[in-house]
């Protein structure tokens, strides 16, 4: 069981979140972007093994959105 | 190599089992092979063996970090199956199948395939429907599929719960009478036994640190037990292909995450089939030892802790106790969890990477191991002829820019 820390309720359990996916800045104008520079932002990950940043939505919660660092081989919370 | 048959059984018998020898040797690594396969698993040593039997490349190497078959094909429940929703899958995941059916007679080992049926369940009406759309689907594909009414999926499997009341109450589903089950360790030493006998070099505790380049082109592998060069490099290693493709300088649509499975305590036999429902995701069979092979999604965040957590454990259980309230006083056995990595449309990669002389075998995601021998089959192609096979060109990497996505999300049969 993940405990993770939402920025506004503390530390809750890993059911009250949803992952939503590595940070990422969207291209704009999206007219303007060719598809591989789109391909890369829609579908392409780091997928690190270790220190990986990640969002999550405390969507069980008060529905907040934030950013922490996470170990993805040890699921320890690096930096909240 | 001694060959496995009755004659040699009987011989050994007298014998006291004292003349069999290794299944495979155990081979320092050459300074350079014509093909590298990075990853000892199923995918990896069937690429090795079809390199060797189909293409006649007989100085090929797999690299293993750990042991063979450690990895995911170590940790699936068994499940082979190609009722898949579009052609192109229907055709990869078929051609799997087939190959899975002779394979035993092929590489002279039992894997105990056993085409005991898979049986998918729907538990509404609009599932119902949906699930019309998929079987007509697939008999256009070729797939021997039947669709089941209500009564006809107590007859098959009579242990499902028929209380109308139930939180997933059973409206019908459909079966594919050629899938099964097949011993998943045996997949990969029969492969890992007869690519040796063919000359592929087997090396395990042998890690992939970096790759060599020149002029762009991977020409080689640098390992904890050395530097080798390469002729061209496949990339088979599932769950760690971020991992190696970070190593090779480009990304991947790919996230891994930890799929759990679970066994009971053995019990007599009192499940012939194996079950899938979509709505639970769940899905089960019970092993040759009697134990009852189970599991269900993924644990929705990123992993490479081959662990799975206990709110996804909890739901695992609840689900096939759900469909199936005679199992609630069984006692779980064990537990363990398997990194796979997940396209985004469900589908695997193969074909070249984005680097020259490096080519990929990954993506399978949740359902890698029934596609072991279409996998390696496919790869040993374009390994060995630098081109796609025509089964596995809509699986290239390009789908990804292009859009032509193959969204398998209700064929993978798992809820993600």
């Amino acid at each position: 069981m993940l405990l993770l820390p939402c920025p506004h309720c503390g530390l809750r359990d890993e059911p009250e979140f949803s992952f939503g996916g590595e940070p990422a800045i969207r291209p704009v104008p999206a007219s303007a972007v060719d598809d591989a520079t789109w391909a890369d932002y829609v579908y392409l990950r780091s997928n690190e093994k270790g220190p990986h940043r990640e969002v999550w939505c405390h969507s069980g919660g008060c529905g907040q959105w934030f950013v922490l660092t996470r170990d993805t081989a040890t699921h320890a919370v690096i930096t909240p | 190599m001694t060959r496995y048959s009755a004659f040699n059984l009987l011989r050994q018998g007298f014998a006291g089992q004292t003349g069999w020898g290794a299944a495979w040797r155990d081979p320092t690594p050459k300074q350079r092979y014509d093909a590298i396969i990075i990853g000892g698993g199923g995918h990896g040593l069937a690429t090795a063996y079809y390199l060797a039997k189909l293409h006649g490349m007989t100085k090929v190497a797999v690299l293993e970090r750990g042991w063979i078959g450690g990895g995911n094909t170590g940790r699936n429940t068994t499940i082979v199956r190609s009722n898949y929703f579009f052609p192109e899958s229907a055709a990869l995941y078929d051609l799997a199948l087939r190959l899975y059916e002779g394979l035993s007679q092929d590489i002279n080992y039992n894997i105990m395939l056993s085409q005991r049926g898979v049986v998918q369940i729907a538990h509404s009406e609009h599932q119902m429907e949906l699930m019309a759309r998929s079987v007509n689907a697939m008999l256009i594909n070729g797939i021997d599929v039947e669709l089941l009414s209500a009564d006809d999926v107590h007859r098959e499997v009579p242990l499902l719960n028929r209380d109308p009341a139930a939180r997933y109450p059973i409206h019908g589903g459909f079966v594919q009478r050629r899938a099964g089950i097949a011993r998943h360790d045996a997949v990969a030493w029969g492969y890992a036994r007869a690519a040796n006998a063919l000359g592929v070099d087997i090396i395990q505790n042998c890690e992939v640190t970096s790759f060599q380049k020149r002029d762009g082109r991977v020409v080689g592998v640098e390992t904890n037990r050395g530097a080798i060069e390469a002729g061209v490099v496949g990339l088979t290693v599932a769950g760690h292909s971020g991992v190696l493709a970070a190593k090779a300088g480009f990304k991947l649509p790919i996230q891994s995450y930890a799929l759990q499975a679970m066994v009971s305590e053995p019990v007599k036999p009192v499940l012939d089939t194996v079950i899938l429902s979509g709505a639970t995701g769940i899905y089960c069979s019970q092993s040759d030892k009697g134990e009852l092979v189970f599991g269900a999604g993924l644990d929705l965040y990123p992993s490479y802790a081959q662990r799975g957590g206990l709110p996804t454990g909890q739901t695992i259980v609840a689900a096939l106790l759900d469909m199936m309230p005679a199992f609630r006083s069984l006692k779980l056995l064990r537990q363990w969890a398997g990194i796979v990595d997940v396209c985004w449309d469900y589908s695997p990669l193969i074909g070249p990477s984005p680097v020259e002389g490096l080519y990929l075998n990954c993506g399978w995601g949740t359902g890698g191991f029934k596609a072991i021998p279409g996998g390696g089959w496919l790869l040993a192609h374009i390994l060995a002829t630098g081109r796609h096979h025509p089964i596995s060109a809509p699986f290239d990497l390009h789908r990804f820019t292009s859009g032509r996505l193959i969204d398998e999300a209700a064929g993978a049969g798992i809820a993600h």
